[in-house]
């Protein structure tokens, strides 16, 4: 009885029915979209560090980000990282911004990765258009689908100027953003560095593996100590140095979490104000409950189930409607990303929304005197 | 009759506003309710019988005095103590009949059952039986809105009594009716009050009703000024010479 009241008590007053689902839908949409959006730069950002075959990742010191490591390590440093016990290989890794000029003229940037594809280092992946092999051809590049008109190119094929030299596109990706918006362009190792104009020792990282049953801290410590001029971090620690290079020193994620926050903010003072009214509405039912012999907890339960249902059907229409967002940015340079661990929390939190929401409507029916039953 | 009450109201007053606004609705009164009566409390507007079905019906407090319901004193209860005392005891009937609109007949019976914790089938059967008990069974799943005045009130009293509460009170129960169902609310509870042997109370200032009690109260300005009791054997509606009782006695 206490859903049925619940919902009889909603589909009574349709307009203000529509009122909460309508604020709880922005709700849901905003910080969906917000998160969403969070979510996708922070895959932008961390997916090349996710992609590299290491378990320790070596940086010139103080490197903030992927795009930032500079071509500064050497054989020197790569010896030494070979040397300490527990590391199986080290595989050199080049990163770093370029000028691309497009062949019908015109210029902007790529962020160039060198890898060998023998060294199983990071190669690109997604490909829908040849193969990592093909890489491995003289002046061989690949880059996204996605940004092919930016780079003034269009497809297999077709040359460009990366910083020093010649390229030619053999390969096409899918789904490889950059967060930067200089497109990733990968090629090999030592393209890489000739375009680069760098020495043919030097690199931007260092992907070190190590042998089975090595322990990662005390060889992350070990190498900490012998490269004194370098860093050296798990994967995940150098995910989130660049998430908060590229999210927080540049205050876009802060911004994605600010409008997160406003947007369950408006929901749920759009809750509590329906619900609110809703109970003030209906108060002479509740009085009439009391004097029947209800507890408070039981009116509280209306209550509650009235605030738990909007949620429900405001969490549904929400989340068809962030998903028809989500859909249609899939080929957008920053595309939503939403993830069933994402979905439960917007549910939790609608589902706190409401509950909150139902507060100041508890605090009306607390104050209920059963004595107004008679008073009418 | 060899009944002991199942309610004992002793000295109560009940002063309702503050300051210069202060009224004592309530001044003194001690009332006794058995089991198998309607009792009839009677009194001009003002006089105070609202307040005192409420403070009898546990959902207000007295000033003073005090009240056992089946021998328990419910003095210094907590309003949540009085809600459960509310549940065991009690059924209510209102002038106003306060249905809830958005719930069917049937389900406006079991709402009173689901607050007690009576849930599922023994619910709905429980609730079917009561309004064919009040004639509705034709009516069992109309909303109020599609209901009479006095069909929506024998709702009201298949409501009080689907609990089997040993005590009913109605607060002008046909106030709001026209005479043919006033007349059958007030048959209905004086059935309930014999054939289920409950104690009814019945507020009313309403003439039409007093053919149906098995005893008066008269109340002024918050005091009992007078008590009749019908006399034994004699029941039928038409004895209603209880008035002309009372005038002999004044
Ligand atoms: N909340 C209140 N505050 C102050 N006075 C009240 C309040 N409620 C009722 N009264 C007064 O108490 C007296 C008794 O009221 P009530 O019990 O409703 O009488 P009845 O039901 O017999 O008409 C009346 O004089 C009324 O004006
Ligand atoms: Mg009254």
């Amino acid at each position: 009885m206490v859903f049925t009241l619940a919902l009889r008590n909603l589909l009574h007053d349709r307009v203000r029915l529509a009122v909460t689902l309508i604020g709880i839908l922005f709700s849901i949409v905003l910080v969906a979209v917000q998160l969403g959006l969070y979510l996708g730069s922070s895959r932008m950002i961390t997916a090349n560090i996710a992609r590299s075959n290491a378990d320790l990742i070596v940086t010139t010191f103080g490197a903030k980000s992927f795009e930032d490591g500079g071509l500064l390590l050497g054989d020197r440093e790569r010896h030494q990282a070979l040397a300490t016990p527990g590391v199986e290989s080290v595989v050199p890794l080049v990163v770093a911004f370029a000028e691309w000029r497009k062949p019908e003229g015109g210029s902007s940037r790529v962020v160039l990765i060198g890898s060998d594809a023998d060294d199983q280092g990071l190669l690109p992946w997604g490909l829908i258009q040849g193969s990592v092999e093909d890489i491995k051809a003289p002046d061989a590049i690949a880059v996204d689908s996605t940004y092919l008109s930016e780079l003034g190119v269009n497809g297999i094929g077709d040359t460009a100027q990366a910083a020093g030299g010649r390229v030619k596109i053999r390969a096409l990706t899918e789904g490889i953003r950059s967060f930067t918006q200089s497109p990733y362009a990968y090629t090999t190792l030592n393209r890489a560095r000739q375009l680069l104009g760098a020495d043919d020792d030097k690199s931007t990282f260092l992907l070190v593996k190590l042998a089975p049953g090595a322990n990662i801290t005390e060889v992350q410590k070990d190498l900490g100590h012998r490269l004194d001029s370098a860093d050296v971090l798990t994967k995940d620690e150098f995910e989130s140095r660049s998430l908060k290079q590229w999210l927080f020193r540049t205050g876009a994620g802060l911004a994605l979490i600010g409008g997160a926050i406003l947007g369950s903010l408006v929901g749920t003072v759009i809750v509590a104000q329906t619900l609110y009214s809703s109970t003030k509405d209906h108060i002479h039912e509740f009085a009439t409950l009391r004097a029947l012999g209800s507890s408070r907890g039981y009116i509280y339960k209306v209550i509650l189930a009235q605030a738990g249902l909007s949620a429900i059907m405001g969490y549904v229409l929400g989340m068809a409607i962030a998903l028809l967002i989500l859909y249609l940015s899939r080929n957008s340079s920053l595309p939503l990303v939403m993830t069933p661990g994402l979905a439960f929390w917007l549910f939790a939190l609608t589902l706190f929304m409401c509950a909150i929401s139902a507060l100041s409507a508890i605090v009306k029916v607390t104050k209920i005197d059963p004595a107004t039953v008679f008073a009418r | 009759m060899t009944t002991t009450p199942v309610m004992q109201a002793d000295n109560i007053v009940k002063e309702l506003g503050a300051g210069a606004g202060l009224v004592v609705a309530v001044k003194g009164v001690s009332l006794e309710l058995v089991p198998g009566e309607l009792t009839l409390l009677m009194g001009p507007s003002g006089s105070g019988k609202t307040t005192l079905l409420s403070i009898l019906g546990c959902i207000m407090k007295p000033t003073s005095g005090s009240i056992r319901i089946a021998d328990t004193k419910i003095d210094g209860l907590s309003a949540e103590e009085l809600a459960k005392v509310r549940r065991d005891h009690l059924g209510f009937i209102f002038q106003s009949y306060n249905l809830f609109p958005t719930l069917n007949a049937i389900e406006n019976v079991r709402i009173a059952l689901d607050v007690r914790g009576v849930k599922g089938f023994a619910a709905t059967s429980r609730s079917e039986e009561v309004l064919r008990e009040v004639g509705l069974g034709h009516r069992l799943t109309n909303y109020p809105r599609n209901l009479s005045g006095g069909e929506q009130q024998r709702v009201a009293v298949a409501r009080a009594i689907a609990s089997s509460p040993s005590i009913v009170l109605a607060d002008e129960p046909t106030a709001a009716l026209d005479s043919e169902n006033g007349h059958a609310v007030m048959a209905l509870l004086s059935r309930i009050a014999k054939e289920q042997h409950r104690s009814v109370l019945a507020v009313t200032h309403d003439p039409r009703t007093l053919g149906y009690a098995d005893r008066v109260v008269r109340i002024e300005d918050g005091r009992i000024v007078g008590e009749e009791r019908r006399p034994e054997g004699i029941d039928s509606p038409e004895i209603t010479d209880l008035t002309k009782r009372r005038k002999l006695h004044a």
